[in-house]
């Protein structure tokens, strides 16, 4: 069955009305002396309560400008956000800044991909966590002491109560991650959003934080927008995964279907570049041939056409339009696995 | 003012080429090196063991620094004999001790004497302890002086870096008019319009004149902080403007500050001896004072430069002291020339 409406919710099949609801979410930095830049361009998805939502895609697809988006931390000016974002069925795009501030740490937390650098460095960690709590709970400093400290053995840092005094300077960075994570999580928000939480960790501690995120949100059911850049992170976290090209979606799953059998040529390139025993390490480095500097654009061509292994001439020509099947978003002329193409592109729906 | 490699070097850098943009770009490139973030990775080294402090760094290199030490040694020495001057002085610096000896026409100064190794000025009063209790007053004006124009480009600074819009603009624009103004021109201005010139107007034109560089510095510092990761996760946790301003972006802008404060000592002392030689002065000197003491010895210029050449002496040591630790300070927490 196919269906014409691109992008639109999917009916949940256990009923759960979503949490967030990003509805056609287009970001433009306006350029000096250039065409404004389209940096996330009519992306729809849906978070539900305890649910794990994937966004993946190489560097600069905008996976940040989309979470910043969310968040409301996007520069004040030079740039415009139309489309919406809903959470519980308030529009965040339209809220003031102070109910904006409200709401951040306590409705929904964010974790950032360096966690050396997103620490305060003047400033003890005890005092980072603490700052969080009294802001949302109005809880007095010392009242909260208590509370950070049973964060931080949460989210596994031994010896809390020394950990409490310390600096992030005297912190490895799996502990400074976790910190964070604390930071993030110690309102008990209904929704996370982590930003590359792994990038700048080494491979065991990566697996470590992986694993942690994933027994938090479960034990706090709180919802989990995951970004990454690599399709190995998500293999073991996501209900839920969206691949994103140029900033627009191109291929949306769940997360078995998706992994079996990608669709979309770029999911295919992703997947195999997933690191795997054999897997070497330069090949890993550079997944899909070419670089997004090749990229065409999305208003007259499928944007990943000069790096595609499938293209056709028509994908020069037209826009493919994100065509949702069942659970599954495809944007794509010629699939991966030669399956019944949608072939629709964006001009015959006009 | 003739164009220097500083002008050459960068182009960008907007408004009249001169003595005032000279020093605003020596400012902000004093202010760069607060957006420095911690000890350097090597492009892509990710290691997961526990960092050093940038203070820590910082004090690695410069233990190792003789500048450094030479400057903090005669700083320390300076700082000891200041308060210390008062039992080491053999004589009350106030005392008319010798003036029976002085007479304006044959015998003005009267010279070296058992007792009084340096011999006496104009009132007869002993050199050598006026010498050693003159380092008391001059630590206070360089101090005092330092310690108000701190504070108050603290103020503007914070506020300029905190909000941007009109108050920014409107801060800024005042701060480089006076920038753009000579440093000693502004102060004479200031103490001259003072009805009755003291210690204390010497120390506040002094101190006026500093605020405008503590503001741009403190200004262009946190305007680093404002694009740091930490100030962007702190706003994810939704902390309040106030706290992400005063404890988010204020303290990791200080480093530049206390760099320039430290200079600024040396400046000071300088300033309030060329204050006083332009008539300018503490009028009343029973405590005397270097910069004072040097401004009125040129009335015997010629005749008794021994009078001028020790406080002048002084005021270079101190001055140099406080420069080689300023600036072997601001080399060390500048990313450019860290290893
Ligand atoms: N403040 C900004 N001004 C202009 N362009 C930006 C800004 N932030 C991000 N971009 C651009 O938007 C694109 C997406 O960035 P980003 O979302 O950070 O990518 P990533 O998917 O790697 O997180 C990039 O090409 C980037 O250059
Ligand atoms: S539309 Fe064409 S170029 Fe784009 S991914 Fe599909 S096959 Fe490749
Ligand atoms: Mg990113």
């Amino acid at each position: 069955m196919t269906t014409t409406t691109p992008e639109t919710a999917r009916r949940d099949p256990r009923g759960a009305e979503p949490l967030l609801s990003v509805r056609d979410l287009t970001v433009t930095f306006k350029r000096q002396g250039e065409d404004p830049f389209v940096a996330v361009d009519g992306l729809s998805f849906d978070v539900r309560p305890g649910q794990t939502v994937g966004l993946v895609g190489e560097s600069g697809c905008g996976k940040s400008v989309t979470s910043l988006a969310i968040m409301g931390l996007l520069p004040d000016r030079g740039n415009t956000v139309t489309g919406s974002v809903e959470l519980d069925g308030r529009d965040l795009l339209t809220l003031s800044n102070k109910q904006m501030r409200d709401l951040r740490g306590s409705d929904i937390g964010m974790i950032f991909q360096d966690p050396l650098s997103s620490l305060n460095p003047v400033v003890p960690i005890g005092r980072q966590v603490t700052e969080v709590l009294e802001r949302h709970k109005g809880m007095s400093r010392k009242s909260a002491k208590p509370v950070a400290r049973e964060m931080l053995h949460k989210v596994g840092i031994p010896d809390p109560d020394r950990r409490l005094t310390e600096y992030p300077h005297q912190l490895s960075g799996g502990m400074r991650q976790r910190a964070l994570i604390a930071m993030a999580l110690a309102c008990e928000p209904r929704m996370l959003i982590a930003d590359e939480p792994t990038t700048a960790l080494d491979v065991t501690i990566q697996a470590q934080i992986l694993a942690l995120l994933r027994e938090l949100v479960e034990e706090m059911d709180t919802a989990l927008i995951m970004i990454t850049h690599d399709l190995g992170v998500v293999a073991g976290l996501c209900d839920e995964v969206n691949v994103l090209y140029g900033g627009r979606l191109v291929e949306r799953g769940d997360r078995h279907p998706l992994f079996h059998d990608p669709h979309h040529p770029y999911t295919g390139g992703l997947l195999s570049s997933v690191p795997s025993l054999e897997g070497d390490a330069a090949e890993r480095l550079n997944p899909v041939p070419g670089s997004v500097a090749d990229n065409l654009p999305w208003t007259s061509s499928c944007a990943f056409a000069p790096r595609c292994s499938n293209a056709i001439e028509r994908c020069r020509e037209e826009t493919p339009a994100a065509v949702a099947s069942g659970d599954r978003v495809l944007r794509c002329f010629n699939p991966l696995g030669g399956q019944a193409s949608p072939a629709e592109s964006e001009e015959d729906r006009r | 003012m003739t164009p220097t490699h500083r002008d050459a070097r960068d182009p960008g850098t907007k408004g009249p080429r001169g003595l005032g943009s000279r020093k605003k770009e020596r400012i902000d490139e004093l202010a760069a090196t607060a957006g420095a973030s911690g000890p350097v990775d090597e492009a892509g080294a990710i290691d997961d063991t526990a960092g050093v402090s940038l203070i820590a760094s910082a004090w690695r290199r410069l233990r190792r620094s003789p500048v450094f030490l030479v400057g903090l040694a005669i700083t320390i020495a300076f700082v000891v004999l200041a308060i210390v001057s008062s039992w080491l002085a053999p004589h009350d610096p106030g005392e008319w001790l010798l003036y029976d000896k002085v007479s304006p026409q044959s015998n003005p100064i009267p010279g070296p004497e058992p007792g009084f190794p340096l011999g006496a000025d104009d009132k007869g009063r002993d050199l050598l302890s006026r010498l050693l209790v003159g380092s008391r007053q001059t630590l206070i004006v360089g101090v005092c002086a330092t310690l108000f124009g701190l504070a108050g480009g603290l103020v503007l600074g914070t506020l300029a870096g905190a909000f941007s819009g009109w108050v920014d603009s409107v801060i800024m624009r005042i701060v480089d008019v006076m920038l753009s103004i000579p440093s000693l021109l502004l102060a004479f201005s200031i103490s001259a319009v003072a009805s009755r010139p003291s210690q204390w107007t010497l120390i506040i034109a002094i101190a006026i004149v500093q605020i405008p560089i503590f503001a741009r510095l403190l200004r262009g510092s946190m305007l680093a902080q404002r694009s740091k990761d930490h100030v962007l996760a702190a706003r994810a946790l939704g902390v309040k403007k106030s706290a992400i301003v005063l404890r988010h972006m204020l303290p990791n802008s200080l480093g530049p500050v206390i760099v320039q404060a430290t200079l600024v000592l040396a400046t000071a002392i300088i300033d309030a001896a060329a204050l006083s030689f332009l008539g300018l002065g503490n009028p009343d000197d029973r405590n005397p004072e270097w910069g004072q003491m040097l401004g009125r010895a040129q009335t015997y210029i010629y005749d008794h430069p021994h009078l001028a050449f020790y406080p002048a002496i002084c005021i270079i040591i101190v001055a140099l002291g406080f420069t080689l630790m300023g600036e072997s300070l601001r080399e060390a927490l500048d990313p450019k020339s860290r290893r």
